[in-house]
């Protein structure tokens, strides 16, 4: 990115609209499902649709979580780092309401049939597993968190992210019938980023940045 | 000007439900998988001129034009259909006794399946480029079974005619099967001596099995077919074996491990 560009995008980034703006722009799908829903908007089966978008924004945002880094480092803008934990925090939210709308609404607290789901319906319990990851990763995203736990054993737990990534991501993959696009798409963005930081943190990619040969270790990188 | 049987049942503890949701929430994946694509997609479908062929194991084997298969003393049926994925309606159908066609081609005693098959046209069914299925969708029934009084070929539903996303012009209606066994635009009827191959037995044979007769007690791998919601209610209710129509077809199924035979 050219570095003019790069200075004004990091200025916005860095003014005190940048998250508020954010902030109410991650709210704008859960304002659109609740419109839709008090507006017979989300069809014949509306409780089916409700849980299936608020999934589909759970997966989103856990995605775009998952992309700040890798642009960050691509262009080369610091700035992206100040949204992660809200865009994580999102994920969570919506992961929140998806798991809210199938127990509460869909199933209406059968509790019962809710357990017989998580541990006979592998999709389920891939998709439960994933929700159980962000819960954990949503109690511990404050600073206080961080401290209480410390930086090393922190960093190990949120990189929990990546199995929450790839359950939710084979959640979707395991629920729907036949062989369809969509899913997959969403699996593939996953691989993508996974791939970006691999590719990043590879000893080439290290040596280049220390403008030094290629070295086959990743000691002494960053 | 068809008409009326009374097939159900209680009124109030089944009542139709609504045109608009039963012509807008629809698993038809020709026209893609979303619920809504076949009523937004299916007008590309050309259901003028069109042709049914009859053969196999017949003795008189028979290509029907629709204006022939309309000739059929219609009726309406009003029957629950049960969704594999755990929803329901009730719809009034309009048709006649699958068994009207069969007996026409006379089928010889080799004959113990039924195969369908729907129309494969890219074209008029976009839905057939990706390879969601093997094209095209085929379906089968035994041959008792689709010699059942209750097994219907219908041409309309709610007194007009069939709309394209619900299978025009002409589908099978089977009540006390998971809807997928109900194949819908339908161009051929084989009688076989084997029981014929099926779409989502091919794609799953672990979740789909030939028989899929609603059975509360057997367990779908993704979905509990304990209960069921009936499209447009809150709550969930309880699934009837044989989706409700067991002392019609259950001495069909005597003697048969319906756990194995799922």
């Amino acid at each position: 990115m050219a570095t003019g560009i790069r200075q004004t995008v990091s200025a916005a980034l860095m003014s005190r609209w940048a998250k508020p703006a954010v902030f109410v722009a991650a709210l704008l799908p859960m304002a659109w499902t609740f419109w839709l829903a008090g507006t017979g908007g989300l069809g014949a089966e509306p409780i089916a649709e409700g849980v299936r978008q608020t999934g589909l924004w759970a997966l989103r945002f856990l995605l775009i979580a998952l992309a700040v880094t890798p642009l960050r480092q691509l262009t080369r803008v610091p700035a992206l780092a100040r949204f992660r934990r809200m865009i994580g925090l999102f994920a969570f939210a919506y992961a929140l309401l998806h798991v809210l709308t199938y127990v509460g609404i869909d199933q209406f607290f059968d509790w019962a049939a809710v357990w017989k789901d998580i541990v006979k319906r592998p999709y389920i319990t891939v998709g439960m597993g994933a929700f159980v990851i962000l819960t954990a990763l949503a109690a511990t995203s404050t600073n206080g968190m961080v401290k209480r736990l410390g930086g090393r054993r922190w960093r190990a737990l949120h990189k929990t992210v990546f199995a929450a990534g790839l359950a939710g991501c084979f959640h979707y993959v395991m629920l729907v019938k036949g062989w369809q696009i969509p899913p997959f798409v969403y699996l593939a963005v996953f691989a993508g980023l996974v791939a970006l930081r691999l590719a990043w943190a590879s000893p080439w990619r290290i040596a280049v940045r220390a403008g030094r040969q290629p070295i086959f270790s990743r000691s002494g990188g960053d | 000007d068809a008409k009326t049987t009374v097939q159900p049942p209680d009124a109030k503890m089944d009542p139709v439900t609504p045109q608009k949701s039963a012509t807008t929430y629809n698993n038809f994946y020709e026209f893609g998988t979303g619920k809504t694509d076949p009523s937004e997609y299916a007008g590309t479908l050309k259901t003028r001129p069109w042709e049914v062929v009859v053969d196999g194991e017949v003795g008189k084997p028979m290509t029907f034009g629709i204006e022939d298969l309309l000739k059929f003393p219609l009726e309406e049926r009003i029957y629950r259909l049960r969704c594999v994925e755990a929803w329901s309606m009730v719809i009034p159908w309009v048709g006649f006794p699958l068994a009207e066609v069969l007996k026409r081609v006379e089928p010889t005693g080799a004959a113990k399946y039924v195969a369908f098959r729907t129309l494969h046209d890219p074209a008029q069914m976009p839905g057939q480029r990706l390879g969601v299925l093997n094209w095209p969708y085929t379906e089968g029934l035994r041959l008792d079974e689709a010699m059942h009084p209750l097994a219907i070929l219908a041409v309309g539903m709610y007194g007009d005619v069939l709309p394209n996303q619900n299978g025009a012009p002409i589908r099978l209606v089977v009540p006390w099967k998971y809807g997928f066994k109900s194949i819908k635009s339908v161009v051929r009827i084989t009688l076989t001596k084997d029981q014929p191959p099926t779409a989502w037995n091919r794609s799953q044979p672990f979740e789909y099995g030939f028989y899929a007769n609603v059975n509360p007690d057997v367990d779908h791998p993704r979905w509990s077919q304990a209960n069921e919601r009936r499209v447009g209610d809150f709550f969930r209710r309880k699934t009837l074996a044989f989706n409700g129509y067991g002392e019609e077809v259950a001495s069909l199924y005597s003697g048969m491990d319906l756990r194995k035979y799922f």
